[in-house]
């Protein structure tokens, strides 16, 4: 019988603790098989954040780093700077990176470290059980914006490509949602190219993938989706926003 | 052959550093340690090592944990305050079980405090500073020349335990310049080989570098098997010297810069006729017990100085356990005590014993 579909090698073969509907999961599958693709499997080395995604390494069949919160940026640098012929990458949620993890985040960037950061904004802070995220949307309910978030008290959503984008040591930098199959489609074209990016040693690369929570949104899962498409895409517009001069 | 060069002893500890090996050093800039990122910049590349000069202590420590985890021999260096800061990676190294070598040249405190030689981070240093049950083995030298000996030997303790190491001296001792002797270095007494680094998978199964235990029965054995680990050190790497103790009636216990002024009152003070001697631990932790509660079975008085409130003294006491008079001198802020103070606080000691 013909195999059609299957495990990505990147894989284990452990089952998941996310929750149902969450885009994790899915953003999970597409890193495997960009990798796999590219076959660098056996010289990729991951570092795990601290949030929903902190055991990822239960999934990834990588060399791993499980990183404080919001440091990974700084770990990836250590790792890449000892072994440059690696691939190094970071995953982290909008609580580590852009809240506790802005300086180490900012500055890898700024520095052209010849990493790779895959970025999931789900707009609020979902392991520790929904309170505001620096990416919750003006007005967005969550267990520390009861009455939604009022930029007069709790300030305004940080738009992090747009922030990256005008650092000279960035090389790519793009926004995907995996909320359709186009977009999911794109997401993994996004992730690729930031892989790329960093093998061709072009400098630092970041995809930020807006995801869904339905459990912390309290939503159904197709709400939730649709919540991505209508509230998030508008205040943070999908696309490219620096792709590499070269190559 | 043995190479003889005037250094400060910042610059002797980084010479150290790469002479042993070290190839990684990630810092920031803090006084009065400046010395060492400054003098890695040039002579890291020079040997095919990396420096990186970070945009945080924060950072720094965490860029240590990353090369550590990839198998580096690798160093940091700050000042009181920067320590703080990594107070945070440092309890992440410690649980991940990751060997580096952390140089701290002490600063008067708290806050911001000064840039004045201190010893006011003993606390910090010896009893965990970061969240959790761990320890670091603390080497605290007394001149530019044992820093750098101190520094050869640290990372060798360092991979030997996979424990951080940390170099706890003050801005004197960064600061002052003296001769110091290189020696040739023997190979590494461990074996070089990390199986558990982080080097990618072409030839065996994946490693994890973690500190995340949900479950706490295995975080327990995580924890015990640590403390197994340190308890190994305390056995093995105590270190200390002790001077003119043989027949003395007064010892004086310090450590750092503090301990190598006490040498100049002690031989003031001898001169005089009073029969003083100097315990000076060298391995803060683990600390030398052990030797302070053989000498109180003898020794009536003890005299403890410090450049902080009294810190040390409660190892002191500890070792002494009751069986002797513990005084203290201490000075502050950035204040050494120099020899005559030293010396005067001995000889009110003998005449209030007489």
């Amino acid at each position: 019988m013909e195999v059609v579909f299957e495990r990505s090698k990147t894989l284990t073969s452990a089952s998941t603790h996310y929750c149902p509907g969450c885009g994790h999961g899915i953003i999970h599958r597409l890193i495997a098989e960009v990798i796999a693709e590219l076959d660098v499997r056996e010289k990729t080395v991951v570092v795990a954040p601290v949030g929903c995604a902190v055991l990822l390494y239960n999934y990834f069949n990588l060399d791993s780093y499980e990183a404080a919160h919001g440091r990974a940026p700084a770990i990836a640098t250590g790792c890449k700077r000892v072994h440059p012929e690696l691939i190094v990458f970071t995953y982290q949620g909008d609580g580590d990176l852009a809240a506790i993890g802005t300086a180490e985040i900012v500055h890898a960037a700024a520095r052209g470290e010849r990493i790779t950061t895959v970025f999931v904004n789900n707009a609020i802070y979902g392991m520790t059980a929904g309170q505001m995220a620096p990416t919750t949307l003006i007005g967005q309910k969550t267990t520390t914006t009861p009455d939604g978030r009022a930029a007069d008290r709790a300030g305004y959503p940080i738009r992090i490509c747009e922030m990256l984008a005008t650092l000279e040591g960035t090389a790519y930098v793009a926004r995907t949602s995996v909320s359709n199959p186009k977009n999911v489609i794109q997401t993994k074209r996004a992730i690729k190219k930031a892989f790329e990016t960093q093998i061709k040693r072009l400098g630092f690369s970041l995809v930020e993938v807006l995801s869904q929570c339905p459990t912390n949104w309290h939503m159904a899962p197709v709400e939730s989706i649709k919540w991505v498409d209508e509230k998030m895409a508008s205040y943070y517009p999908l696309g490219e926003f620096k792709v590499p001069k070269e190559g | 052959m043995t190479e003889k060069r005037f250094m400060a002893g910042n610059e002797a500890i980084a010479e150290a550093a790469i002479q042993a090996g070290c190839r990684y050093y990630f810092g920031y800039p803090i006084t009065p340690q400046n010395e060492i990122g400054e003098y890695m910049s040039w002579r890291l590349p020079e040997v095919g090592g990396t420096f990186l000069q970070a945009e945080s202590e924060i950072a720094a420590i965490y860029m240590v944990f990353g090369a550590s985890g990839a198998g580096a021999r690798v160093m940091t260096s700050s000042s009181s305050p920067g320590i703080s800061l990594m107070q945070e990676g440092i309890s992440y190294i410690a649980a991940a079980e990751l060997p580096c070598v952390i140089v701290n040249m002490m600063r008067g405190g708290p806050g911001l405090g000064g840039i004045q030689p201190s010893q006011s981070d003993y606390f910090q240093a010896t009893k965990g500073g970061g969240h959790g049950d761990y320890h670091l083995l603390v080497l605290a030298p007394s001149t530019g020349q044992e820093a750098a000996n101190l520094t050869n030997l640290a990372f060798d303790l360092a991979d030997r335990y996979r424990n951080p190491v940390m170099i706890l001296g003050d801005g004197n001792i960064g600061q002052m310049m003296e001769p110091i002797e290189f020696e040739p270095i023997e190979k590494a007494s461990v074996a070089s080989k990390k199986d558990w680094a982080l080097t990618g998978t072409p030839s065996r199964s994946r490693n994890l570098i973690k500190t995340l235990y949900l479950d706490p029965l295995i975080l327990e054995k995580r924890n015990l098997a640590i403390a197994s680990k340190l308890r190994e050190a305390a056995k093995n790497e105590v270190r200390f010297e002790s001077y003119l103790t043989e027949d003395a009636d007064i010892v004086i216990a310090a450590y750092g810069t503090v301990a190598r002024i006490a040498k100049t009152a002690i031989k003031l003070l001898r001169e005089k006729g009073l029969k003083v001697g100097l315990l000076r631990p060298i391995s803060l932790w683990p600390f030398p017990y052990q030797v302070f509660s053989q000498m109180a079975e003898r020794v009536k008085d003890f005299l403890v100085v410090e450049m902080s409130m009294g810190q040390m003294i409660e190892d002191v006491r500890l070792g002494i356990c009751g069986k002797s008079r513990i005084n203290f001198y201490g000075r502050v802020g950035g204040i050494v005590p120099n020899y005559e103070e030293i010396a005067g606080q001995v000889e009110k000691i003998a005449k209030e014993t007489q």
